[in-house]
């Protein structure tokens, strides 16, 4: 079976952000990158595949130079090989264009399943996955906290507000990996030995048929003007007294100041 | 030539979700501010009566498209149906709850359109006639301001954050059917729905949250959460270090990692305040700390911080909240 993983850098989930000197993205200097927490969930559910079904699982990135060191990790947690999409003439903010970059090279690959976490921490934007799905004909299944592979087909839960939904499908497909569909392993010495020689190779955009014109900031589906510090928060009011007292107090403020209740 | 405010009006088990209202309602506003009509697509399987309850809502078309194969949601089937809509009604503006299925269906729909979509927008502007949207990134550690390159301007709007307007059932819509031709078994297919807890709210669309952290201390005392959630009338959740300790299952949690939620009220108990788990609430219109700790970072943005013990404080506000609501 062949099984691709797409992950994501994304700073450290503990950055504080700031607002980068052209007013529209982030200040990137000193920011730890780390592979996107709910893709980690996308890579062990892939390398599971590949030990039950036997088979390869190839990781797959589009980034600049914070992204080899995270393919080289996602060797060690059990991908068989890794490839690096150069950043250059790609609008990596813009998730359409983001997506029709993976459909294409996902397109070169002809995998039977591909492997996404549900959303990238960072532009929060939760639509890649459903794009590249759209651009390759695939079905595809968000949030999935369950899955079953059968032959051609497969299974899956997926978390919708107050339950899950049960969804079955043919293969190829697309899959967004949710917290709770497994565990995933930390790499252990030996692997990331093991690393080092699995192959990671760099592609561009030109590999893929594709050009700025396509992928770039002209063809992007949207533009972002500004990005902004929410406003900071105040303390407010402490509430003392006995726990009685506190509770009566807060249940005041709740009904008169609050009006929840 | 694009015109006029679209809005997919989400239903399920034939009801629309409270999402749907707020979806309707700014979808009525921009509709105003642009000078323009507001239209809204259901779709589903014997749902014909919501069309009259999306016009109650500002819609002077609504599409409708009660087939018997998408009684239950499928992304492919309810997209077929999306694009053939959008391309019926030739929308300016396309707008979808941020919701499980919305989050689903619409970057597909954006995608065969192949136009930008603006996930989880927190606010709308326009200015001579463009529209400019405000969604949160990071979780919320930052805000950005994106604007459309191509027409339909498309997004979800977070949910919790748009004031739903009071109905005008005086008001009627133009009812169409579409979908007919959608008669082919779609690709993906939802074969059961498992009520994984029926009767809660969800933490997406609570207007009041009581979470705990670390402070409750073990799996055994997350009812103390729950039993003030539910006297409250509101949903319960958790902090990341509870959820990965295994006391509580990962759809209660809050945050960077979890989910990102806005609710008028957060309650939170012996929760210390990682900046993961601030990013996560810190847009709750109200926030309320119970700590032990009384340097605990959640105290510098608390409206109300009591510093105290929440095994004495939470049963306490518990029980009078249930005496209040009792009389």
């Amino acid at each position: 079976m062949k099984i691709t993983v797409c992950i994501k850098a994304v700073p450290e989930t503990d950055t504080r952000i700031k607002i980068a000197a052209d007013g529209c993205s982030i200040e990137r200097t000193d920011v730890k990158f780390i592979i996107s927490p709910y893709d980690e969930f996308a890579l062990e559910e892939a390398v599971r595949l590949k030990e039950s079904k036997g088979g390869q699982v190839i990781a797959l990135s589009l980034g600049g130079d914070e992204v080899p060191n995270l393919l080289r990790e996602a060797l060690a947690r059990g991908a068989d090989e890794a490839i690096h999409i150069s950043s250059a003439g790609i609008a990596t903010d813009d998730p359409l264009c983001v997506g029709k970059t993976l459909a294409a090279a996902l397109k070169a690959l002809t995998p039977d399943i591909v492997f996404f976490g549900k959303h990238g921490v960072g532009g929060d934007n939760q639509q890649v996955h459903a794009i590249v799905a759209e651009k390759l004909g695939w079905p595809q299944v968000t949030v999935v906290t369950k899955l079953e592979v059968g032959d051609g087909r497969l299974r899956a839960e997926r978390e919708i507000e107050g339950g899950i939904e049960v969804v079955e499908t043919v293969l190829p497909a697309v899959i967004g990996a949710q917290k709770g569909l497994n565990e995933p392993r930390y790499p252990k010495l030996q692997s990331i030995m093991q690393a080092k020689k699995k192959p990671l190779v760099t592609k561009s955009l030109a590999d893929f048929g594709l050009s700025a014109a396509d992928v770039g900031p002209e063809a992007a589906g949207l533009t972002t003007l500004a990005l902004r510090l929410p406003p900071p928060r105040q303390a407010g009011r402490k509430i003392t007294g006995d726990p009685g007292q506190q509770a009566s107090e807060l249940l005041s403020a709740l009904q008169s100041e609050v009006k929840v209740i | 030539m694009a015109n006029g405010v679209l809005v997919f009006a989400e239903q399920r088990d034939g009801a629309f979700k409270k999402a749907t209202y707020e979806a309707l309602s700014e979808g009525a506003r921009l509709a105003e501010k642009l000078g323009q009509p507001l239209s809204a697509v259901v779709i589903g399987s014997t749902i014909g009566h919501l069309a009259g309850e999306a016009a109650h809502y500002g819609a002077s078309t609504v599409y409708v498209a009660d087939v018997a194969p998408l009684a239950k949601y499928s992304t492919d089937g309810y997209a077929k149906v999306l694009v053939e809509a959008i391309h019926t009604a030739q929308p300016a503006v396309v707008l979808a709850p941020a919701t499980a299925m919305g989050k689903d269906l619409a970057p597909r729909v954006a995608a065969r359109l192949d136009v930008g979509l603006a996930s989880d927008v927190v606010e709308t502007q326009v200015e001579n006639g463009v529209l400019t949207v405000v969604r949160p990134v990071y979780a919320g550690k930052a805000f950005a301001t994106v604007t459309f390159r191509r027409s339909p301007a498309f997004a979800t709007l977070r949910p919790n954050v748009f004031p739903a307007a009071a109905p005008d059932t005086s008001r009627t819509a133009e009812v169409r059917s579409i979908g007919a031709t959608i008669v082919d078994a779609p690709q993906a297919r939802v074969t059961d729905i498992l009520a994984a807890a029926k009767g809660k709210i969800e933490l997406t669309e609570a207007s009041i949250i009581v979470s705990g952290g670390r402070g409750i201390k073990g799996p055994e005392n997350y009812y103390l959460i729950q039993n003030l959630a539910d006297a409250l009338g509101g949903a319960a959740g958790a902090s990341r270090a509870v959820v990965d300790a295994g006391w509580v299952d990962h759809s209660h949690q809050v945050g960077q990692t979890g989910k990102t939620v806005s609710p008028t009220l957060y309650i939170a108990c012996g929760i210390s305040g990682a900046i993961q788990h601030l990013a996560g609430m810190s847009s709750s219109k109200f926030i309320v700390a119970i700590n032990k700790d009384p340097e605990a970072p959640i105290f510098k943005i608390a409206d109300y911080g009591i510093v105290g013990d929440l095994f004495e404080v939470v049963p306490k506000l518990t029980e009078q909240v249930k005496t209040l609501r009792q009389n």
